[in-house]
């Protein structure tokens, strides 16, 4: 069976006064039913972007899109916006990031969910309602039949998100794209979040994507990570190989400069030197290459000339973009874990070479 | 009328008594009481209630030590932070830092004290005006507390930025020129011209990308050890906070139900709270094996919400989520009381508390 969702050589670019964004620079994966996608990123990475484009937002924007974003075969890039309409909300949806500004505050949130709805069914008002009350009870609020004719403001961030995921969920999307859905709220109320969003993944048999920064959240939910960095794809793999063996340096730096609350507490944290680029200015060769302890191990100056294919390493299915050969990577890997510094590691690769790096 | 000398003069309200017994405290906090009274009616203006947001909590932070703030939002910790630096007046209770009670010291009482206690603020965009230079931002405290610098106020603004790794150069350029973990160091280096003694940080890293954090937590713990801070650092984060800090108080609806040292708190958290708190941070570490067959992971999952600070529930405040609350924890409210030296607890059951003596190898394992 085709997959869901197939995004190939996806490209968003934004012409602004200070030049041209390239906000997702040849983004390629697939998505399977029932599977979920972790999207992890820094700000300015291209995630939101993306997600954006899959959901057709870009739509009467300045944005220039080329590539294919295939949904169950069909191409969403060239369809007609009465076309992305009337999936949208129906065979895809989206949760986003802060429930408080994404809820209208003059409408009850029955309302809102039956609008949803009843767009894309023609029903009769007390079916929606009906409709609304189930949905409610599902996503765990209690008396739903009364809550539904309250406003958002009567209701706390993690139940607002609550009501957020109902609306997304009303028309039974195939694919669901959660947008930070758990940065706004608070541990405890991100757990039951979180929880809630895996028991109805399974529930309805949709396909998720989940966009976050934040690696413990994508851990507990995704079967695939897709790491992304300057627009670009910097590691894709099944999520036991990105956390257990990372491919790319980017990663690396990622899982090192965080402190772990399951991990022994490390006296110092290592972090990624320098700053995320500006997508207007994206260096040339590998995107990453400013900022990466790796560089002189490549040689030739391929780094900051050529950019690095996306390459499937050791496991299938999992790809890595970076020129550091496999073997290189391994060591690297297993030194990193052994808990050594990467300024050692360097160190004892490039013997006789005179350590010589700008401090940024 | 321009202070010549970097020493605040000691406030007329003098040392505060009970503080000699601790003599090493830099800050000590008793009986800390906010409440922000809610009101009806526009011309007779009469109060209905009060949002309990800090209700009588008790700190001591040593010199030279990091005191971790944790709790969800709605707990007060922010106000805490705020009430600690006099940004806000305290209803009831004590501060006294470096011996100096400042609990009720006007603004220009507390002027010279400001040089003491300084504040980091969560978000770099926000915290800095966009219409100042750099070099205006950082120098502000100077120039507020009229300080003859030793080499002028330009050069000194230049050796800040250079100790918060900042290039000296970007003397005049503008905030709206650098990235946020850029501008969060210029709001550290503003913080730390006045060279103080205690120094405040209110989520100093949550507004930061992942790779950045890392950089501004070393960069605050360099600090530290270069110029002996003591820092009270503020978050939400708990792996950001078992990192920075010595001793922690975890703090709910206003109360601190546990405080303890890092250790002792992470590795044997006794309030339910901080049980489930822990539990509830998302581990990255895959769940899913290969094959797609998902495991979970044991989680104390607690139920609803925090409830409202303007009504919290009688005696203990923790009992309407908590899973081990019995009668006694609707009627009589838990003191926090010292279970073993340096780990402080507010509960009737506390966790990790084995009929076995401390530390044999029957204790409960640890969660998560």
């Amino acid at each position: 069976m085709a997959p869901l969702l197939e995004v190939s050589d996806l490209r968003i670019q934004f012409q602004t006064d200070d030049g041209l964004v390239r906000a997702v620079d040849g983004l390629s994966f697939t998505l399977e039913r029932g599977r979920t996608l972790g999207i992890v990123g820094e700000s300015g990475s291209g995630k939101s972007v993306t997600s954006m484009g899959i959901m057709g937002l870009h739509q009467g924007t300045k944005a220039r899109i080329t590539g294919y974003i295939r949904l169950d075969g069909e191409d969403l890039v060239s369809a007609s916006p009465a076309r992305v309409r009337e999936l949208r909300g129906s065979k895809m949806s989206m949760i986003f990031q802060d429930p408080l500004s994404s809820l209208h505050p003059y409408y009850t949130v029955g309302a809102q969910i039956m609008e949803a709805y009843r767009v894309h069914n023609k029903v009769s008002k007390q079916a929606a309602r009906n409709h609304a009350v189930d949905l409610l009870g599902r996503v765990g609020i209690p008396t739903p039949e009364s809550r539904l004719d309250d406003y958002p403001h009567q209701f706390s961030g993690g139940m607002r998100q609550r009501v957020m995921i109902a609306m997304a969920l009303s028309c039974d999307p195939e694919l669901l794209i959660a947008d930070e859905p758990t940065t706004a709220l608070d541990v405890t109320v991100q757990a039951q979040i979180l929880d809630l969003i895996s028991t109805l993944q399974s529930e309805f048999g949709s396909a998720v994507i989940i966009i976050t920064h934040d690696l413990g959240v994508v851990a507990e939910l995704s079967d695939d990570i897709l790491v992304m960095y300057a627009g670009r794809i910097a590691e894709y793999g099944a999520a036991a190989d990105i956390f257990g063996r990372p491919d790319h340096p980017y990663t690396w730096g990622l899982l090192a400069s965080m402190p772990r609350l399951d991990r022994a507490r490390e006296t110092r944290l290592v972090p990624i030197p320098g700053t995320p680029p500006s997508l207007i200015r994206v260096p040339p060769g590998c995107p990453f290459h400013p900022r990466c302890r790796y560089t002189e191990l490549v040689g030739g100056h391929r780094c900051q000339t050529d950019v690095p294919p996306l390459r499937e390493a050791v496991t299938p299915g999992h790809a890595a973009a970076c020129h550091l050969t496999a073997d290189q990577r391994a060591r690297q890997w297993a030194d990193l874990s052994a808990d050594k510094l990467p300024g050692e590691v360097q160190a004892d690769e490039a013997a006789g070479e005179p350590e010589a790096r700008e401090p940024v | 009328m321009t202070e010549q000398t970097q020493t605040p003069p000691a406030p007329e309200t003098g040392r505060a008594a009970g503080t000699e017994s601790d003599g090493d405290a830099l800050l000590q906090v008793t009986d800390l009481v906010r409440h922000f009274p809610v009101t009806r009616g526009v011309v007779f203006r009469h109060k209905v209630g009060a949002v309990r947001a800090v209700d009588g909590i008790n700190l001591s932070v040593a010199r030279g030590r990091t005191l971790g703030l944790v709790g969800e939002s709605g707990c007060g910790k922010t106000t805490t932070g705020r009430l600690l630096t006099r940004l806000d007046e305290p209803t009831s209770g004590q501060i006294v830092i470096d011996g100096h009670d400042v609990t009720h010291l006007r603004a220009g009482q507390m002027r010279p004290m400001r040089r003491e206690i300084q504040m980091i603020f969560q978000d770099p965009y926000s915290s800095l005006n966009p219409r100042h230079t750099v070099g205006a931002i950082v120098g502000a405290p100077l120039r507020l507390q009229k300080v003859n610098v030793a080499g002028g106020v330009k050069r000194n603004v230049q050796e800040l930025l250079e100790l918060v790794g900042l290039n000296p150069e970007h003397y005049n350029r503008y905030p709206h020129e650098f990235s946020g973990g850029q501008r969060q160091r210029i709001g550290i280096a503003r913080t730390l011209a006045l060279r103080p003694k205690l120094i405040v940080a209110d989520e100093p890293v949550s507004a930061l990308d992942v790779s950045i954090q890392a950089q501004v937590i070393n960069l605050l713990e360099d600090l530290q050890d270069e110029l002996g801070l003591t820092y009270v650092v503020i978050a939400h984060d708990l792996s950001v906070v078992r990192h920075i800090s010595d001793q922690v108080a975890v703090m709910y609806l206003g109360k601190i139900v546990e405080i303890a040292d890092r250790d002792k708190l992470y590795f044997k958290p006794r309030h339910p709270y901080t049980v489930a708190l822990l539990s509830a941070v998302p581990v990255p570490e895959p769940l899913s094996s290969p094959t797609g067959q998902r495991e979970r992971r044991q989680r104390i999952r607690l139920e609803g919400d925090v409830p409202s600070p303007l009504l919290p529930p009688p005696a203990c405040r923790f009992h309407t989520r908590c899973w081990k609350a019995q009668a006694i924890c609707r009627t009589e409210e838990p003191p926090l009381r010292e279970l073993i030296p340096g780990h402080q607890v507010a509960c009737h059951f506390p966790e990790n508390t084995p009929q076995v003596p401390e530390g044999s190898p029957e204790s409960t394992p640890q969660p998560a």
